[in-house]
């Protein structure tokens, strides 16, 4: 049962989140492909980023955008020689494009790790590796979200 | 609050790769919600995540937003000798987090 009061409040609310969408810039998409190409920038700076021997392993389709269970796996003997120095998660819709960084070395044994993400919108997530050699590689791959992340929960 | 699960086989074989699983209860908020009122809650967030293996850092992990409630982070090590994890969490609001568990090396 809703009170009046937390109906008037939920009124409020409504209108306020009404008026934050008017103010997103128009220009949107491309705001966000700027921002994700600079969080690549800011990775691997100059330095060629190639597609290949990085696996993302994540549902293709997601029910709920709040907790995304992604695994990378990255082909490498993770010997002292030759390593991965780090990995990068990004996404394509979030607000900001970083999820994750994770920085690894011989001592890791394999070049794997886990994590649950937070996925905004239906987009593109991309795992950068950083080899010992300087080398980047990457994968991206596309997914569906159902329930978004950060927006529909955002009136509580 | 500051409650943190982890997982290290208790012993393994001396170069055997063990896989580590570590949990940390936080809210992570991500700064992008807003209140009932339309106001933005602030950020507050584990911001960085590492792991020393007899004092000598393993893994290391940046955090941001995007990364769920409640931060599960997977990864592996080889074992190379008997001694203490040590893994340490810090964060927004001078959140910092500190848990250790024991290994033995066969």
């Amino acid at each position: 049962m809703i009170t009046r009061r937390q109906f008037v409040g939920l009124g409020v609310g409504v209108v306020a989140a009404g008026k934050a969408v008017a103010q997103l810039p128009a220009n949107i998409a491309e705001l966000r492909r700027a921002a994700l190409e600079g969080a690549q920038q800011k990775i691997a700076g100059d330095a060629p980023v190639r597609a290949g021997r990085v696996k993302i392993d994540i549902p293709p389709l997601i029910d709920n955008g709040n907790t995304v269970p992604i695994t990378v796996t990255v082909e490498s003997p993770m010997t002292e020689a030759d390593h991965v120095k780090a990995i990068h998660i990004l996404t394509e819709k979030n607000p900001q494009p970083f999820v994750i960084g994770a920085h690894l070395g011989p001592r890791s044994g394999k070049a794997r790790f886990s994590t649950r993400a937070r996925i905004a919108d239906t987009g593109k997530v991309i795992a950068i590796a950083q080899m010992s050699d300087g080398s980047f590689w990457s994968e991206t791959t596309s997914v569906v979200v159902t329930l978004s992340a950060c927006l529909e929960d955002g009136l509580i | 609050m500051a409650r943190v699960v982890v997982n290290v086989p208790a012993s393994a074989k001396r170069g055997e790769v063990i896989e580590i699983r570590t949990l940390a209860g936080h809210v992570m908020e991500s700064g992008f919600r807003r209140t009932e009122r339309g106001e933005l809650m602030p950020r507050d967030i584990i911001t960085r995540f590492s792991c020393s293996y007899n004092g000598v850092e393993v893994f290391s992990a940046d955090l941001y937003p995007a990364m769920a409630a409640n931060p599960l982070i997977t990864f592996t090590t080889v074992a190379t000798e008997s001694g203490t994890l040590e893994f340490k969490w810090t964060g927004d609001n001078g959140y910092a987090v500190t848990e250790s568990a024991k290994i033995s090396v066969a």
